[in-house]
């Protein structure tokens, strides 16, 4: 674990894996729930979190640079389900990426266990993990200017879903009703940090 | 329909709902938002007797005019403009009684970037995920006043400030940020990292709620390469493949994969938001304490 300072209250904390920043991520959800940790944000992300709005960065720090990395959390918690129709205009790309006829990608897709690693471009929108990494597949040479809302899409060694519609450069695989974001709800989130996901396939229209 | 609200009869180039924002929900994407200026919307929550952290009106550059059809107390403060009431000149950075149904108008700034525009009850849009304040990026919150809006207002609380003028910040000459160097300052050259701290940058036209961008020397990297994405301050300075610095302002993504070089302090960050396209920027870096 590396503890690297943020400006005057805040630290990022360094591992190795996607893995280890979940545990690290959970472990550090525990203490603030506890009480033996103050911060306004505990931000996971691919490999670090970042905890701001600290009352004493320099000895939270210290504390944390000889702290042994907590093991992974268990995975107790039953997985959101979204249905999907899997009609992306990008499946005949990522088949021929993954090397699959263009029919297995729903499958494959469909049979993996999804986690939320972290969050982040929108509201609402995850980073999910899941896939082995010899399905890791690039963005797009050239952005779409408008990705439509409910589109469930791939990039590196992610699966996202797109809360509203935006700008992106992911391949599109797929289509969901589910509502992603709603502010008036609670959540509003239907996905955060830490969330197991599993996608259901819909019949096609 | 209630009295308690306000018409916007010129919304200027891009006026917009702002309080204290939102923090405490980064880890679902969601950013910070709030007032860009946070000492000027003080000031004119306190000037008018609001609670800390009613909504207030931002204006950029142009200024704004409403009318309210009741009799309100107002206080602009952050950029100096003129203000008048029903044409009349009436105090800056004061508060002023504005009659039911009289045109409030903020000229545009006359330096500085950001008028605030506080009124007594505050702003009383619905809030979402505990705050008014609308987000450019993620678009949560009001959307920004167009002519004709009508907003609500709450009830007044406070008897306003007796005070004839407030002293106020002039907008910056030259913008002096102080920062800490790092998360990520050893993913650029020695070089780089001396031109930072040491010459000079100037804000550029493109700047806006989400970035203080800078046109200047271009900050060369020391390793190639991606940085998985990671999660950014409020006055990171973020440097893109372009190597000019981008100071983070409140709409900043909570997320980003560019390295970061260094973390304005957050009291530098009012001056940040008054500073016009063209100001000379300078970035000191000072000590951890």
């Amino acid at each position: 674990m590396k503890v690297l300072p943020v400006g005057e209250d805040a630290l990022l904390v360094e591992v190795s894996s996607g893995e280890e920043a979940q545990a690290l991520h959970a472990e550090l959800l525990r203490r603030r729930a506890e009480g033996s940790l103050s911060a306004r944000e505990i931000v996971p992300a691919a490999r670090t979190v970042l905890l701001d709005g600290l009352d004493s960065p320099a000895r939270l720090a210290a504390e944390l640079a000889a702290a042994e990395l907590p093991p992974a959390p268990p995975r107790a918690r039953e997985a959101v389900e979204i249905p999907v129709r899997y009609d992306g205009p990008d499946l005949a790309d990522v088949a021929a990426h993954w090397g699959v006829p263009e029919g297995e990608v729903a499958r494959i897709h469909a049979e993996t266990e999804f986690r939320v690693a972290f969050c982040g471009f929108a509201p609402g929108f995850g980073y999910l993990t899941g896939l082995p990494p010899r399905y890791d597949v690039p963005r797009r040479a050239t952005p779409r200017t408008a990705v439509p809302a409910g589109s469930v899409a791939l990039a590196g060694p992610y699966t996202g879903v797109y809360p509203r519609s935006s700008p992106g450069g992911w391949q599109l695989i797929g289509t969901t009703d589910a509502v992603l974001w709603d502010h008036a709800r609670v959540p509003a989130a239907l996905l955060s940090p830490g969330t197991l996901v599993r996608f259901v396939p819909e019949a096609g229209p | 329909m209630t009295d308690r609200a306000l018409a916007v009869v010129r919304a200027g180039a891009l006026t917009t709902v702002q309080d204290l924002g939102r923090p405490g929900h980064a880890h679902l994407g969601v950013p910070r938002s709030g007032a860009l200026d946070r000492p000027a919307a003080d000031l004119v929550n306190r000037l008018t007797g609001n609670p800390h952290g009613a909504a207030v009106l931002e204006t950029t550059l142009s200024g704004c005019a409403v009318r309210p059809r009741s009799t309100v107390t107002v206080a602009v403060a952050g950029a100096p403009c003129r203000v008048t009431v029903d044409g009349r000149p009436v105090a800056w950075g004061a508060p002023v009684r504005v009659p039911a149904g009289a045109l409030l108008d903020v000229g545009p700034a006359v330096s500085g970037v950001r008028a605030y525009v506080g009124i007594s009850g505050g702003i009383a849009v619905e809030p979402v995920l505990g705050s008014r304040s609308t987000d450019l990026l993620s678009g949560l919150g009001p959307a920004p006043l167009a002519d004709g809006t009508v907003l609500p207002l709450g009830r007044p609380t406070g008897a306003p400030a007796r005070v004839d003028a407030a002293p106020q910040p002039a907008p910056p000459a030259e913008l002096v940020l102080r920062v800490t160097l790092g998360p990520r300052d050893d993913w650029f050259t020695r070089e780089a990292l001396r031109a930072f701290v040491s010459r000079s940058y100037r804000v550029s036209p493109a700047s806006n709620r989400i970035g203080l961008r800078t046109d200047g020397p271009a900050l060369e990297r020391a390793r190639p390469g991606e940085l998985p994405s990671e999660g950014v301050v409020l006055g990171a300075v973020q440097v893109p493949p372009d190597g000019r610095p981008v100071v983070f302002l409140a709409d900043h993504p909570t997320t980003g994969g560019y390295p970061v070089i260094a973390v304005v302090h957050t009291a530098d960050l009012a001056a940040a938001a008054q500073a016009v396209p063209g100001t000379p920027v300078r970035f000191v870096a000072v000590r951890r304490r």
